[in-house]
């Protein structure tokens, strides 16, 4: 299961202004791996996957990517690396459709990518339907399920080779939720390796491969993630509200 | 008639400024109080070289787009560093910076500016009104088709996105502080290029004709008939350009004219007069296609 590091983080420390959120969180994610990072509300999640993605800049540690420093890169420069992004809330571009969403998120793929333009859209509007039907809405007028098809939908325009995502679940109906997952699956046998942060620990600890649980900034646990949500101590200590 | 084509000059003139500035408060959404300072790099570099080194009036023209250009840019790496609202205050600096460097340096002509500056011409041809106008059309229909070009192009929607959602545009790979730079880069050199016509036009350039209040008068102009589109800039800057030849208490009172339309404006119809989903675009798309279903921007 365990194939070449990665991505490698270690020491990591960041947070806002004066306010410490993560304190010495260090990671390791093989090629093709799918792991989960389950935690309560505002034990650090977020904050991990955007200084992961390059959008907050860490106070402490070090990671590479690839043999490659990470956190020197700005975050269009990890884009090119093959790193796609879910944020948290969706944030889609309310203003663009929903197809110049993909479109202009497409046009930052590498220069020499396989598929055209046209494919790669039309591979996404193949996983989510509901968004060829509103390919011409403005963004910011879909549901909150569409919206968040579309968060997904755009990170896979840029075709990336690491899908992070961040609380995809929030807020959704079971139905959208379930689809959401088959497709992480889909793409993780498909070869994409996956760090997905989610509040719904059951949830990704059965899709996942290996987790790791955050608590007030810090990794407090690490391991196969089925066997983390097998076992009975550690459920009722750490996943019993979450 | 020899009125009404300085007014169309006028008009001209300030509805380039305002479809330039658009590109950077527009389509990248940041705050620019800074419009007429390029302006007068513009118009003081193109007095300067025509009076003084005796260039002729087609070479000014490239001469005040670059040189505003390269302002732009150092203001576009400045905003880079800067929050919103203190970029605002540091556009809003720029003005009397420009103001005090025009005065106080003898290259411009300190505080009397520069006259007599020479007539444009074509061959034995001196340039009249009518001439002004069809350059400062040209221009303008310049801008505009760089503006629209920028709206259908990718580089357009990465501009749309970047307003939109800075982080997530970076998260798609949109190298937001290039682009930003790009936006601020396009819209001075604009402004220039079109001072190297205004300086000639007016024929003598003092320092206080670039000062903030112009730049206010260009915002005005841009918010009035609409962020974000060429039409709104154009209807923005051919209204409340008109506005004070067509009334003449208005030109007496016409930063308190302007004042109070921007308060008003942003108060109950933020779009502008013909911005993306104002009233009147939503009304002129409803009566041009009745049947097209109304593209709501709501979240739903």
């Amino acid at each position: 299961m365990k194939g070449e590091s990665l991505l490698s983080v270690s020491g990591l420390g960041a947070g806002y202004g004066k306010i410490q959120v993560l304190r010495d969180v260090s990671l390791e994610v093989a090629e093709g791996e799918f792991t989960a990072i389950v935690g309560a509300n505002g034990a650090g999640k977020t904050t991990l996957l955007t200084c992961l993605m390059g959008l907050l800049r860490p106070t402490a540690g070090s990671a590479t990517f690839r043999g490659r420093s990470l956190f020197d890169l700005s975050a269009h420069r990890r884009v090119e690396l093959g790193i796609g992004y879910i944020p948290e809330g969706r944030r889609v571009f309310a203003e663009l459709s929903v197809e110049e969403n993909l479109r202009v998120t497409a046009t930052r793929r590498p220069r020499g990518a396989a598929a055209g333009e046209r494919e790669v859209l039309e591979r996404i509007y193949g996983h989510f339907p509901r968004l060829a039907e509103r390919r011409n809405q403005a963004a910011g007028s879909l549901s909150g399920g569409e919206q968040q098809m579309l968060a997904f939908g755009r990170a896979l325009a840029l075709e990336p080779s690491v899908l992070i995502a961040d609380e995809i679940s929030l807020g959704l109906a079971p139905i959208v939720v379930d689809r959401l997952f088959e497709l992480l699956g889909e793409l993780h046998r498909a070869g994409t390796t996956i760090i997905l942060a989610e509040q719904n620990a059951r949830l990704a600890l059965e899709a996942a491969q290996t987790a790791y649980v955050l608590e007030a900034g810090r990794v407090i646990l690490r391991g196969p993630a089925r066997e983390l949500g097998a076992d009975p101590k550690v459920v009722d200590a750490y996943l019993q509200h979450l | 008639m020899s009125y009404l084509l300085v007014v169309g000059v006028t008009i001209a003139i300030y509805a380039v400024l305002t479809v330039a500035l658009n590109m950077v408060v527009g389509y990248v959404g940041q705050p620019n109080l800074a419009q007429s300072a390029f302006l007068g790099l513009g118009a003081y570099f193109a007095a300067v070289l025509s009076t003084r080194y005796h260039l002729g009036f087609w070479w000014t023209i490239p001469v005040a787009f670059g040189v505003a250009g390269i302002a732009g840019f150092a203001l576009g790496a400045i905003s880079l560093r800067l929050r919103e609202d203190f970029l605002a205050i540091t556009t809003i600096g720029l003005n009397f910076v420009m103001v005090a460097v025009f005065q106080y340096l003898p290259f411009f002509g300190g505080a009397v500016g520069i006259y007599s500056i020479p007539v444009p011409s074509i061959g034995e041809h001196h340039f009249g009104n009518l001439d002004y106008l069809i350059l400062a059309a040209a221009m303008l229909a310049l801008v505009v088709g760089v503006s629209k070009y920028l709206e259908r192009s990718w580089l357009g929607a990465s501009l749309f996105a970047i307003r939109d959602d800075e982080s997530a545009a970076a998260s798609v790979g949109i190298p937001v502080a290039s682009y930003k730079v790009v936006a601020f880069t396009l819209s001075a050199a604009f402004a220039g290029m079109v001072g190297s016509l205004y300086a000639p036009f007016l024929s003598a350039v003092t320092p206080t004709s670039f000062g903030f209040t112009e730049s206010v008068v260009i915002l005005s102009m841009l918010i009035f008939g609409g962020l974000g589109t060429v039409r709104g800039a154009l209807l923005g800057a051919l209204v409340l350009g008109a506005l004070p030849e067509a009334f003449r208490f208005i030109s007496n009172f016409r930063l308190l004219t302007y004042g109070v339309i921007l308060l008003l404006m942003l108060r109950f119809q933020p779009q502008g007069l013909a911005g993306e989903a104002s009233a009147v675009s939503r009304l002129v798309g409803r009566l041009a296609s009745p049947l097209r279903k109304s593209r709501d921007h709501g979240p739903a």
